[in-house]
């Protein structure tokens, strides 16, 4: 990441060290999924998530893997995934895919449809294979959603799921209606999500100030 | 708890330990006193033992200091007679050629001279005579007429004749006068050449003498000369290690010019250990033009860190100046062409950057790139050629590097040697005033035995009064207690 910079001292150093030292090499690529929830009125807020998906292509470097997918009806699925790129090793390249990626994303932007319900969970699991699948050094979920799952009748999803050393990230969890009747129901959305990482071992977070996504990357 | 009462308890107690310390008193003086005494012998002998050492690394550092000293005397004064050489190959030796110009000169001069004091013939005082035969009256004789007209155009003739003589005679004078001059020139020139000449090799012969009086300070061992010498290595040290700095800072911008563009050539997700290769292959380019300048630096002679390589042939030597900076100026080219590089990447990324922002590019960056892509490209050339520079300073840190280290080395050990010897007296100190705290707690033992000690002194006092006639050796009763705990108490 841009975000960590060694020094050239540190460069000298660290080189003498590493050129001596011997072992299994660290993986430094990182892995993005984010999920986009687009149902209801929930999808007036997608333009924030546009603001969100350009500052993580700008954060993103050579060999970083990162996907954007719908949370829809049924989420589980790879056709919700709008769009998905890894970077090449050669930087002008990469911002070359940057680019790309950006237009599906307006496009999708442009001709998105609310959904009728809202999968979360199968969404989860299609990021969690996704992320295992490419299995970069580290992985990240941003789920850009208010929280509220509802599912279609038939539809199970009262699993467990695994979310070892992954890092979720909750962003613009937004108060329903509901939730300003009785705040209970919110904090209690989020505290059952939150429960529902750590127990899958993964690490939880909110970010609903969305001016400050220099956060974001922090673990 | 012995009994019931916890105060009777205690009594008991503390006066079985007492019983024990009394009766353990003398094991314990002798067992406390060996432990201070072991310890300060212990630690003075370390003391000693750090001195030594930090003796020798003193006598060490002196032989060092002397021999870079004299070494470096050896080649100023080598580079001083290299100057006089040069001198007399370029002036002096030509002296021959000179002095025979001088004397060709000369003689030229005196021949011209003596040639100049040629007195010219006087101009004839015939125009009287003419001016008289001129007014003779031409009412005469015909014939006489006819004379005197002959007799004033010989005149005439003549004096013009004369004159032209004369002004002959001083215009070759004049023009032998004229001809010196030259001449005069050529000998003030050539003075002025060789006064220079001679000048220069007194100022070296000078400069020779002090060198050389400093040498056999040097070589003598003196200690003015060390001082001066140990003075001189610190303030090297202090502006070599300035220089580096400054020159590390020069490495630092080199590899931010060349670091970005490395990852388009090698890759930018290979990391070998934590770092991106691209980096370590920015830092390797770097290094190999530092090396490639100190080689070029020691083939050049202005640096001595090699021995092996001053030593090369002439020929090879030379070979290897044009080798070091032919690699050095591709590898300047090498940078100039990834700081290019790393110019038109920033635009292409500050452009996706941009796209990403929703921010329209600037028309401005566009008309003013060629003037940062120019510098970059400058200084990715210029830079590995000042790099090469640093050999100067590196060769006087690592000289003077073992002089200062040997400084700060024996600072520490005479810290180290002063605590020594302060914890070696504290121990002995502990140990006494642990004895005298041991008399305190057994004070109740030591009061009875003193006082009985009384008593028996009293008795044998009457015995000696009873018995008048038998000697009494002299015992006093009241014995002072032996503070030195180094022996065993009486």
């Amino acid at each position: 990441m841009n975000l960590e910079r060694n020094s050239f001292g540190g460069l000298m150093l660290g080189l003498v060290l590493a050129l001596g030292g011997c072992g299994e090499p660290a993986k430094h690529d990182v892995g993005v999924y984010m999920l986009l929830d687009t149902s209801g009125t929930y999808t007036d807020e997608i333009g924030k998530a546009q603001q969100i998906i350009n500052f993580t292509l700008s954060q993103l470097n050579p060999g970083d893997s990162f996907a954007v997918a719908r949370i829809d009806t049924a989420s589980f699925s790879e056709k919700d995934i709008v769009a998905r790129v890894t970077f090449d090793e050669r930087p002008s390249t990469a911002n070359g895919q940057k680019r790309q990626f950006q237009e599906s994303v307006n496009a999708f932007v442009d001709e998105v449809q609310p959904a009728g319900y809202t999968d979360i969970s199968g969404g989860l699991l299609q990021a969690l294979e996704y992320l295992n699948e490419k299995d970069p050094g580290r992985k990240t979920i941003f789920i850009f959603s208010d929280l509220k799952e509802d599912l279609k009748e038939g539809y199970v999803r009262d699993f467990s799921l695994t979310f070892t050393d992954v890092d979720v990230v909750a962003m613009n969890v937004t108060k329903l209606r509901s939730d300003n009747v009785d705040p209970r129901e919110y904090l209690d959305r989020l505290t059952e999500w939150e429960t529902r990482v750590q127990q899958g071992g993964g690490q939880w977070r909110v970010i609903n100030d969305l001016d400050r996504l220099e956060r974001l990357f922090r673990s | 708890m012995l009994t019931d009462s916890p105060w009777l308890s205690a009594l008991i107690w503390i006066v079985l330990i007492m019983t024990a310390l009394y009766l353990g008193r003398s094991s314990a003086r002798g067992a406390l006193m060996a432990l201070a005494r072991t310890l300060r012998g212990q630690l003075r002998l370390a003391g000693r033992a750090l001195s030594r050492a930090r003796t020798g690394l003193a006598e060490r550092s002196r032989q060092v200091l002397l021999a870079q000293g004299s070494e470096a005397k050896e080649r100023l004064v080598s580079r001083e007679f290299e100057r006089i050489t040069a001198t007399v190959n370029r002036d002096l030796a030509r002296y021959p050629e000179t002095q025979r110009l001088l004397s060709e000169t000369i003689a030229r001069i005196d021949e011209d001279h003596q040639n100049a004091t040629d007195v010219p013939p006087e101009v004839p005082g015939w125009s009287k005579a003419v001016d008289a035969v001129a007014k003779v009256s031409v009412k005469a004789d015909p014939t006489v007429k006819h004379v005197l007209e002959a007799i004033h155009g010989s005149l005439a003739r003549a004096e013009a004749d004369s004159l032209k003589a004369y002004r002959d005679a001083s215009r070759k004078r004049h023009q032998l006068l004229s001809r010196m001059r030259p001449a005069w020139q050529t000998i003030q020139a050539t003075l002025k050449r060789t006064d220079r000449a001679v000048n220069s090799i007194l100022e070296r012969s000078r400069s020779i003498d002090r060198h050389m009086a400093e040498y056999e300070a040097i070589v003598e061992g003196r200690d003015h000369a060390l001082r001066s010498l140990s003075t001189s290595a610190l303030v090297q040290f202090a502006i070599a290690s300035l220089v580096m700095l400054i020159a590390i800072g020069g490495a630092v911008i080199n590899f931010s010019l060349i670091a970005r563009p490395m990852a388009e050539m090698v890759g930018g997700t290979s990391y070998i250990g934590p770092f991106q290769t691209a980096d370590i292959a920015a830092l390797v380019i770097i290094l190999v033009e530092m090396s490639m300048g100190l080689f070029l630096m020691e083939s050049l002679r202005i640096t001595r860190l090699f021995p092996v390589i001053s030593a090369l042939p002439e020929r090879t030597r030379l070979t290897m100046v044009w080798v070091s900076l032919g690699l050095l100026t591709t590898l300047a080219c090498v940078e100039a062409g990834l700081a290019y590089m790393r110019e038109v990447l920033l635009q292409d990324e500050l452009a996706t950057a941009s796209a990403l922002r929703g921010i329209a590019e600037s028309s401005m960056a566009a008309e003013t790139l060629w003037i940062t892509t120019a510098a970059q490209m400058g200084m990715g050339f210029v830079l590995p050629f000042a790099l090469t520079f640093v050999a100067i300073p590196l060769e006087s840190f690592i000289q003077t590097f073992r002089h200062v280290a040997s400084l700060v080395v024996m600072g520490i050990m005479d810290l180290i040697i002063v605590a020594l010897r302060l914890a070696g007296n504290l121990a002995w100190q502990a140990g006494v005033v642990t004895l005298h705290v041991y008399d305190l707690v057994i004070f109740a033992p030591l009061w009875m035995e003193r006082v009985s000690a009384r008593r028996r002194a009293r008795r044998a006092a009457q015995a000696i009064e009873t018995a008048a006639d038998d000697p009494v050796p002299a015992e006093s009763a009241e014995q002072p207690i032996n503070y030195r705990y180094g022996e065993a108490p009486a």
